[in-house]
């Protein structure tokens, strides 16, 4: 069948309408999340969207954006469209409250539980069988061994791991700001390399077969197990650790702009139901309420005594006491 | 009064020369700008605490000192290489020559990974060396390593068009006069080559000194030992530190642009005096 140009013309025009219309209930979220949230996300979008369209009819793409924490952080200051960030630090999400001001300086206190609906810890990932018989935080300074850990001025996460060692010493029986801080000065010097991200440290570790232990989350310290076989690595939990908390926002600026305010703070109030917990826990993370996650889940994650970064003055503090130039972390290279 | 005039091939050269400042801005200017204008930030004291903070001070010395020494050893390097392309014809000649290249188009964390996967402890070359007490991986020795890879293809693509204009009849017009092998070279070729030499070491050396990507896996990044000037950058800015992180870059910038007018001074010189002065 031949069709005229104006035929034609219309037909393309009235399709152009069909896709316009389709797209309008059509509600997009972006997730500006880092590393290693990937898998966990992925999952817990499609049941958010399954479950937002039961709720209100409404059709939910959620798109994800990953990387290091302190870069997603950057990107949404310079103007990435983020309607919420699930970062692996308050002090990120700081940032981007108080250099861009697109969320209020007190968002951490609109969610439960520290706006930190999972957490995890930090842990020790050994070669198998322990060579080195790594049992503790004291054994990280003997003689001997090397350990991996990235640069905490350039890895959000690595702040946990510094800040994890700093904690157990402050706190262990006869601890002070000076055991603490020559405890981290002999553990650096354990340290041959610091690379820039935690994706590095892990590489260097597992692929380049450098040093004995390597401290990591222990969400990233599972995966590494899972995927790189268990035959080779296992998981050490010392007897005392850093909680961690990577905590998520709504970023006002962006969802007022963009009318998903309400999809936003829904997405991430979901992560604290029994969908939310089961899944996190799945994904290694702590769920904050062990009691609606999956009982086996919960029993891979062994009892700690936890440090937490309030203990240690809030992530302001720390951050301007250790990392800042000049701080604890630069006079110990500088000596 | 004005001279005879000298033909052009492009016609109109004001509109040639405004194009030509445009596009410049356009692409090289304003971003440079950018950054000199947000350094302004800080104070003037501010700025040269940043600075000249000791461990700062380090990666220059490292950055600067390794670039310098990669592009040396690529200039000598690169030379050989670029000779034995076109003066020797063996089989696979243009699969060699086309592996000269590689570099350039491979992505930069590729080749860091993989050099580290070679020069690590547990790696093909590094088990052997090791045992020797020769370390590269993680070590400055790895950063020059990384550094002579990225930059060989700019010494050999710029003496490679020379040497194959350089007719061999001057080489054994030289020989007749009883020139010996190391005169020759000494006193025929060298002349001839130094301009595309320095362009070839400038162009490698400017290459090495923003070089992030391949270093940074094989570098170890140990404060005062082995880290690079872009790496300061990108702690600065992991602080949201930005005036700072410009500041460091502005002190690259003047650094390696006084460097490189140094070069094409050299350049312009030897050019001259060789009377290939164009």
């Amino acid at each position: 069948m031949k069709l005229s140009l104006i035929h034609r013309s219309l037909l393309a025009l009235a399709l152009g309408a069909g896709l316009i219309g389709s797209t309008h209930a059509q509600t997009t979220l972006l997730n500006v999340s880092y590393d290693p949230t990937r898998e966990l996300y992925h999952e817990y979008n499609a049941e958010f969207a399954r479950y937002w369209k039961e709720k209100t009819g409404e059709d939910l793409t959620v798109r994800q954006s990953h990387g290091g924490s302190g870069k997603q952080a950057r990107s949404v200051i310079d103007g990435l469209e983020g309607d919420v960030v699930t970062l692996a630090l308050a002090y990120d999400i700081d940032a981007i409250a108080e250099k861009a001001g697109k969320l209020p300086a007190d968002w951490q206190k609109r969610l439960p539980h520290n706006s930190a609906p999972y957490t995890s810890t930090i842990v020790f990932l050994v070669r198998k069988g322990n060579p080195k018989n790594i049992r503790d935080w004291e054994d990280l300074v003997k003689p001997g061994v090397e350990v991996i850990t990235p640069n905490p001025k350039t890895s959000g996460g690595a702040r946990w791991n510094y800040l994890a060692a700093w904690g157990y010493a402050l706190k262990k029986s006869g601890g002070s700001e000076e055991t603490a801080r020559s405890y981290v000065t002999e553990l650096l010097k354990h340290v041959p390399v610091l690379d820039p991200a935690a994706r590095g440290a892990t590489n260097s570790f597992v692929q380049r077969g450098l040093g004995d232990v390597l401290l990591a989350w222990e969400n990233e310290a599972f995966l590494s197990v899972n995927e790189l076989g268990p035959d080779k690595f296992e998981i050490v939990v010392p007897s005392v650790s850093i909680l961690a908390e990577p905590p998520v926002a709504v970023v006002d600026a962006v969802t007022n702009k963009r009318g998903t305010g309400k999809t936003a703070q829904a997405y991430l109030e979901y992560l604290y139901s029994p969908v939310g917990q089961k899944l996190a826990a799945k994904h290694y993370y702590r769920p904050r309420k062990p009691e609606l996650a999956d009982p086996t889940h919960v029993a891979r994650f062994p009892k700690v005594n936890f440090i937490t970064i309030e203990d240690l003055g809030g992530w302001q503090a720390a951050q301007k006491k250790h990392f800042a130039d000049g701080g604890v972390f630069d006079q110990i290279y500088a000596r | 009064m004005a001279a005879a005039k000298t033909f052009r091939v492009l016609p109109g050269f004001n509109i040639t020369l405004g194009f030509t400042l445009a596009y410049l801005s356009l692409i090289v200017l304003i971003p440079l700008s950018a950054v000199f204008l947000k350094t302004t930030e800080l104070g003037l004291d501010q700025f040269w605490n940043v600075v000249s903070a000791p461990r700062v001070v380090a990666t220059y010395k490292l950055s600067f000192g390794l670039s310098l020494l990669a592009a040396a050893i690529n200039t000598v390097f690169g030379l050989m290489l670029a000779w034995a392309l076109v003066r020797y014809s063996f089989p696979g000649k243009r699969l060699v020559d086309a592996l000269v290249d590689l570099p350039f188009a491979l992505p930069t964390a590729v080749a860091g990974i993989a050099l580290t996967a070679l020069y690590a402890k547990n790696g093909w070359i590094g088990q052997y060396l090791d045992p020797l007490g020769i370390q590269v991986a993680f070590k400055p020795l790895g950063i020059l390593v990384a550094l002579v890879f990225i930059g060989l293809p700019f010494v050999v693509r710029t003496v490679q068009p020379i040497l194959e204009d350089l007719d061999t009849e001057l080489e054994e017009a030289a020989t007749s006069l009883g020139a010996r092998r190391w005169q020759i070279f000494r006193h025929v070729i060298l002349p001839i080559l130094l301009p595309a030499l320095l362009t070839g070491f400038a162009l490698a050396f400017a290459r090495a000194v923003g070089e992030y990507g391949s270093v940074i896996f094989i570098a170890g990044n140990i404060p005062m030992v082995s880290e690079i000037t872009p790496l300061m950058i990108i702690t600065k800015l992991e602080q949201y530190d930005y005036a700072g992180a410009t500041a460091i870059a502005t002190v690259m910038l003047m650094l390696s642009f006084t460097l490189l007018l140094v070069i094409n001074g050299l350049q312009a010189w030897t050019s001259k005096r060789t009377g290939r002065d164009r």
